[in-house]
């Protein structure tokens, strides 16, 4: 039977543009490009070269988010994903992790999986919990920030670095996984995959679709509230100096001052 | 007075620094009652104690070691279940934060992640984070369940307010999700001697400018001479200079330490994700126009190689 891998990707504002919130205290997705998560396509990649190895594999790519989204997931189509399932419910927007992974993982039973693989944590929010949320929800192994991983036999195995030590984790199908940007460069789109892309198939699904109701999601159904969110005040304007063959002992004095020596 | 429930990390019994920074918000909000899990569990709770823990439940058991992150949820939920508390509050790492989310799944609760402050407020605890690599601020509550709230090492003073501390065992019983992941190897990380990148009072950082494996002797130099924790950017991680585990970004550790020194760092949006909340900013770049010199308190536009080991000799001599 079929390996069937669902890669959960996020359509995020581009980080290199200025980022905000907007009046409701959601981000800001109208005013910034939005693109696919720079970490999710590290999970598209592994999904891709799990999918080779395999003998027969299919990669869905799954996104919530409004129709825009539909960007991310073109590009993980033309990287070369077999099909989407795109989300798009004007109720889900505000939604929180609790919310969104709850979307998620009604969408990801009703497509069917025997592997789940995310990116280490979204570039907007930047949470890194999704991954271990999911496998809550579906009730099966977490094996999460991976920077190797390799799947066979039915098993997933892979290693996670953490703060103390490195461990080698091993895990039954099905399994949640997510990658870290360590576990191997993420391809560029080809032109033919660009082409074929535009051919995949991608299915619209909304709440009613996947049995939830509006009051479970959305800034209203969601478990968390943002009161406020403010602009950093810039940063006072520093004390500059050009190195003329004193700025090591100047920057001493200046830490010295503030005594840091 | 309401309980707050605080998850320590600790290596085998050593209390790790966040967590006792956690509990001088715990105790803005109620009285701290620890868990702490896994070898050496006992031996955390004099510190505990003298930091504002009235209880400590502890549990030892070969699963928590032996399976990813499970396990811990499932003494987790048992001590939320022992205790019925107002909060969960547990220190951000990698780990701890999947364990607090799993919780929160289990006992119906919102999450809140990477918390830089918290306060005690009408409608519950009131968290403060930073967003979009820091150049926002919110402020924002758990609006459904028992708040679940991660918090960012350095968040918070070291406060001593002796309690009890009173050592209970927490009975634990796992669940079939428990044995799922199973760890097969694990390979300690060498210790460097240096402080812990996320707890350091002090953070020197090499980015592309270091030019080098070879030339990461000189930011250690520094960083030694300070008694600080090294960091490198993701340029000169991805060249192979300096580790990934000491690297300083978005897809790296986030750090705020008292003092962040960055040298030969450009202070790309990725890099600035990491270290913007740092108290105190200095750089050395040789580019006047890098934009970390946007960020700083101090800067100095020159050559690392002749301002870092200046900087380096006038420490040492300061000090000696």
């Amino acid at each position: 039977m079929s390996l069937r891998i669902v890669v959960c990707v996020k359509y995020v504002p581009d980080a290199t543009g200025d980022r905000k919130f907007a009046d409701d205290l959601t981000v800001d997705r109208e005013d910034v490009d939005g693109l696919l998560s720079e970490l999710d396509e590290y999970a598209v990649e592994q999904a891709l070269q799990i999918a080779e190895e395999a003998d027969d594999a299919e990669v869905t790519v799954l996104t919530v988010g409004p129709e825009d989204a539909r960007d991310a997931l073109r590009k993980a189509l033309s990287m070369g994903a077999d099909k989407a399932v795109h989300v798009d419910d004007e109720s889900i927007h505000g939604s929180d992790v609790m919310a969104t992974s709850l979307v998620l993982a009604k969408a990801i039973e009703k497509t069917g999986y025997d592997l789940v693989i995310a990116g280490m944590a979204s570039t907007d929010g930047t949470m890194g919990v999704l991954p271990a949320i999911l496998a809550e929800r579906l009730g099966v192994p977490q094996v999460t920030l991976l920077s190797e991983v390799k799947v066979e036999g039915g098993k997933v195995t892979g290693r996670r670095d953490g703060d103390t030590a490195s461990e080698q984790l091993e895990a039954s199908l099905p399994a949640v996984v997510s990658v870290t940007d360590q576990s191997g460069e993420a391809r560029y789109p080809s032109f033919k995959g660009i082409m074929a892309a535009k051919k995949k198939p991608v299915e619209e699904l909304e709440l009613d679709d996947l049995d939830l109701d509006e009051d479970e999601v959305g800034l209203e159904g969601s478990w968390t509230a943002v009161d406020s969110a403010d602009e950093r005040p810039a940063r006072t304007a520093g004390t500059i100096v050009k190195d003329e063959g004193e700025g090591g002992k100047q920057l001493a004095e200046y830490l010295a001052s503030q005594k840091f020596i | 007075m309401a309980e707050i429930l605080v998850y320590v990390d600790h290596v085998d019994g050593a209390v790790r620094k966040p967590t006792l920074e956690l509990l001088t918000l715990a105790r803005r909000l109620g009285e701290p009652v620890a868990v702490a899990l896994g070898n050496g569990a006992a031996d955390t709770a004099a510190v505990l104690g003298e930091h504002g823990a009235v209880r400590v439940l502890t549990a030892e058991a070969a699963e928590f070691g032996d399976y990813l992150v499970v396990p811990k949820v499932d003494a987790l939920q048992a001590a939320y279940e022992a205790v019925s508390p107002a909060a969960v509050l547990v220190p951000s790492s990698a780990e701890n934060k999947e364990i607090a989310a799993r919780l929160a799944v289990r006992i119906g609760s919102g999450i809140i992640t990477d918390a830089v402050d918290l306060e005690a407020g009408d409608e519950g605890p009131v968290a403060t984070q930073a967003a979009f690599a820091a150049s926002y601020t919110t402020r924002s509550r758990v609006s459904k369940g028992t708040p679940v709230i991660t918090v960012k090492p350095n968040s918070a003073p070291v406060e001593a307010a002796p309690a009890a501390g009173a050592v209970e065992a927490l009975a634990v019983s796992f669940g079939a999700l428990a044995t799922g992941t199973k760890v097969t190897g694990r390979t300690a990380r060498e210790s460097t001697g240096r402080p812990e990148l996320t707890e350091a009072a002090i953070v020197v950082s090499g980015g592309r400018g270091v030019n080098g494996a070879e030339n990461f002797g000189i930011i250690e130099a520094l960083a030694d001479s300070l008694g600080a924790a090294v960091g490198a950017s993701r340029a000169a991680v991805d060249a192979g200079w300096y580790p990934h585990s000491n690297q300083v970004g978005q897809t790296g550790k986030s750090v705020s330490p008292q003092l962040y020194i960055a040298a030969g760092i450009s202070g790309a949006i990725q890099h600035r994700a990491g270290m913007q909340t740092s108290k105190t900013i200095v750089a050395v770049n040789k580019d006047a126009e890098a934009p970390i010199f946007d960020l700083v308190d101090y800067g100095v536009v020159g050559d690392l190689f002749d301002v870092v080991p200046a900087l380096t000799q006038e420490v040492q001599a300061r000090k000696g």
